[in-house]
């Protein structure tokens, strides 16, 4: 794919440098002075173009600074509960209604963004160092490093996420009082723990479809050191693929939070979270009575997960010469 | 193919070792095997004695692993809170949760290749839209809140399934299997859109084009076949997800399968209980992978011959 992609510049380059060849000039010169497109900007002008890749832009946008400055979107106390209002359906005073206990739908939904949003971003920023170091040291040092790194990566990836998840968090469980934090970094870990091999094997075939190109191997004789090789010619012909599978991914991180705390053993009661908000409002009882409990959390759920998506699709579609 | 069947069977051999001792160390080694043994409260020293001698924790790590994986074997997983054989509580459950994933396989590839064969064949079309535009709605709707919903709507609103399925029979067991495969059938069908679009973009189906054959003909015979490769595979390796998702299906239609013990071993905080259901799962999960790796060597020739 990024061989395609490297191609493809050159053919665009070239198409530049040819039409503005006068005569005399070398066309191998002009092409030096030409301000050649790199791959990220050609991307970047594929995604201008592309309005799901705005729509979901937008969403992100608002989501993260739900989770960030929640107080801007509502007023009414997330932790004030009025058990004789309990279970009302929405109204111009509670837009979302008021669930079993008299919380407040609407300003729950709006505070229980910022776990979802925490492990997301968390777990992939953890993921993607993690997946993208072992990548690189596989793809570029080959030989037995590699066997070793990818079989340790097997390891891992064998046990299914959520799995992995009811897993430890039964042993080092969570109690009603630990910290939102503490509770929030466990998932992050357990995550992390079990993601890195998906972006570690996409990141090696990667560079090793890289590795062997002409640019490369010029680099390499002209006497750049591996470090340098992998950080300027590398890197950045390889990284694509991980960039839309890691966006992709978050998503399903938000959805994997979401099930533990539904689950039981993610987030405890005192905090709020989507999760929670929903496993609360998923008994029989509740789902018969006061269907609005679950419809706006599972919304809010569906949307983040969704944006996410939208944006690793676009950002693929934008990478891929292939779909052009 | 036996030279490549045995090599994928020795490559399984250490990661094998290498999870059930990842799930071995976090639970014995360097978490604490006794949470909730003895309710919210922590064990009294003399029960932790007792405990320690009889997993052997009192031995060096690798001795205890080893005796540990000798239990495995035998299909020792322990003793739950209760002081029933988790072993025996997991074989009475399995039938239940076997046929519960059998439904969710088979909508999966039923409805799933079908929707993307419809799709890839009309691309750019209404329906391609439809499908594609549907499936990505499915991936965003975490199972928990699609299981839900579906009870709320087909299950109370519109009565035209039960709403739990208690006693497990196939009709009860219709809405949670389809549930189940939900999020697996929209990556199915969007997998099989996208490899049956590049395939028929491949050589080999112009030259069927041009020697005469109807256009059903080529894809019925050339390039369905070629495009179920990666769909087959997907299936497989889907199974991990399947048994996750079991769990969380399970506990909401109030299925007395291997997920709801999991779910209800959580909540009685019976951590040997949860720890043997999960290694089980695991095992499986890394022997259905085995199977498709085979099975992968069977349908692309060219794997099995590098």
């Amino acid at each position: 794919m990024t061989d395609q992609q490297s191609s493809e510049k050159d053919v665009i380059a070239r198409d530049v440098a040819e039409d503005s060849t006068t005569a005399g000039i070398e066309p191998g010169v002009e092409e030096v002075s030409i301000k050649g497109r790199s791959l990220a900007s050609d991307a970047w002008i594929e995604l201008k173009h592309n309005p799901l890749f705005w729509v979901s832009a937008v969403l992100i946008v608002f989501f993260v600074t739900m989770a960030i400055f929640p107080q801007l979107f509502t007023s009414t106390d997330p932790d004030y509960a009025d058990l004789a209002r309990a279970r009302e359906v929405p109204s111009p005073a509670a837009w979302f209604g008021m669930d079993s206990q008299g919380y407040d739908v609407y300003a729950r939904t709006i505070y229980g963004a910022r776990a979802s949003i925490m492990v997301g971003l968390g777990a992939s920023v953890f993921v993607l160092i993690i997946g993208l170091v072992m990548g690189v040291i596989s793809g570029f040092a080959a030989g037995w490093l590699d066997a070793v790194l990818s079989r340790f990566g097997e390891i891992f990836i064998a046990i299914p996420l959520l799995l992995g998840g009811i897993l430890l968090l039964t042993i080092y469980p969570n109690r009603a009082g630990d910290p939102y934090l503490l509770i929030v970094g466990k998932i992050v870990f357990v995550i992390s723990l079990l993601a890195w091999p998906r972006i570690m094997r996409i990141m090696r075939s990667s560079v090793i479809q890289v590795k062997p190109t002409e640019y490369v191997m010029a680099a390499r004789a002209l006497g750049a050191t591996p470090l340098r090789l992998i950080k300027s010619h590398i890197m950045p012909n390889s990284i694509a693929p991980v960039i839309v599978v890691a966006t992709i991914d978050l998503g399903a991180y938000i959805a994997v939070e979401a099930t533990l705390s539904f689950l039981g053993i993610g987030l405890q009661p005192p905090a709020i979270s989507w999760g929670l908000a929903i496993s609360q409002a998923s008994g029989l009882g509740s789902v018969r009575n006061a269907p609005h409990m679950l419809i706006f959390p599972s919304i809010a759920l569906s949307l983040t997960v969704l944006s996410f998506i939208l944006l690793g699709d676009a950002v693929r579609d934008a990478l891929d010469p292939k779909l052009r | 193919m036996g030279q490549y069947a045995i090599r994928r069977i020795l490559q399984m051999i250490p990661v094998v070792l290498g999870t059930t001792f990842i799930i071995y160390a976090s639970v014995f080694a360097l978490g604490d095997p006794t949470v909730g043994r003895c309710g919210e409260r922590a064990c009294p020293p003399a029960y932790i004695a007792a405990f320690n001698a009889e997993y052997n924790l009192d031995k060096p790590l690798l001795v205890q692993y080893a005796l540990y994986l000798g239990k495995l074997m035998h299909g020792d997983l322990g003793t739950s809170f209760y002081g029933n054989s988790v072993a025996t509580e997991l074989a009475n459950r399995f039938p239940t949760t076997i046929k519960l994933a059998a439904i969710a396989v088979f909508f999966e590839a039923v409805i799933g290749i079908a929707a993307g064969i419809v799709a890839g064949v009309r691309k750019g079309r209404f329906i391609d839209s439809l499908v594609m535009v549907s499936t990505l709605v499915v991936i965003s709707i975490p199972v928990f809140v699609i299981g839900t919903l579906a009870q709320l709507v087909f299950g109370i609103k519109l009565g035209w399934f039960p709403v739990t399925a208690t006693q497990g029979t196939l009709w009860q067991l219709l809405m949670p299997g389809f549930v189940l495969a939900a999020l697996s059938l929209a990556y199915v069908a969007r997998l099989t859109r996208t490899s049956l679009v590049e395939n028929l973009r491949a050589d080999y189906v112009r030259t069927a084009k041009a020697k005469g054959l109807s256009r059903n003909r080529v894809i019925a015979v050339h390039t369905w076949r070629n495009s179920l490769i990666a769909v087959v595979t997907f299936i497989g390796l889907d199974i991990g997800g399947l048994m996750g998702g079991a769990v969380v299906t399970e506990r909401i239609f109030n299925i007395n399968g291997v997920g709801s013990y999991i779910f209800r071993s959580i909540n009685q905080k019976d951590a040997t209980a949860v720890v043997g259901a999960i290694t089980v799962l695991v095992l499986i999960y890394l022997a259905v992978n085995l199977l498709v790796d085979l099975l992968y060597g069977v349908l692309d020739p060219r794997i099995s011959h590098d």
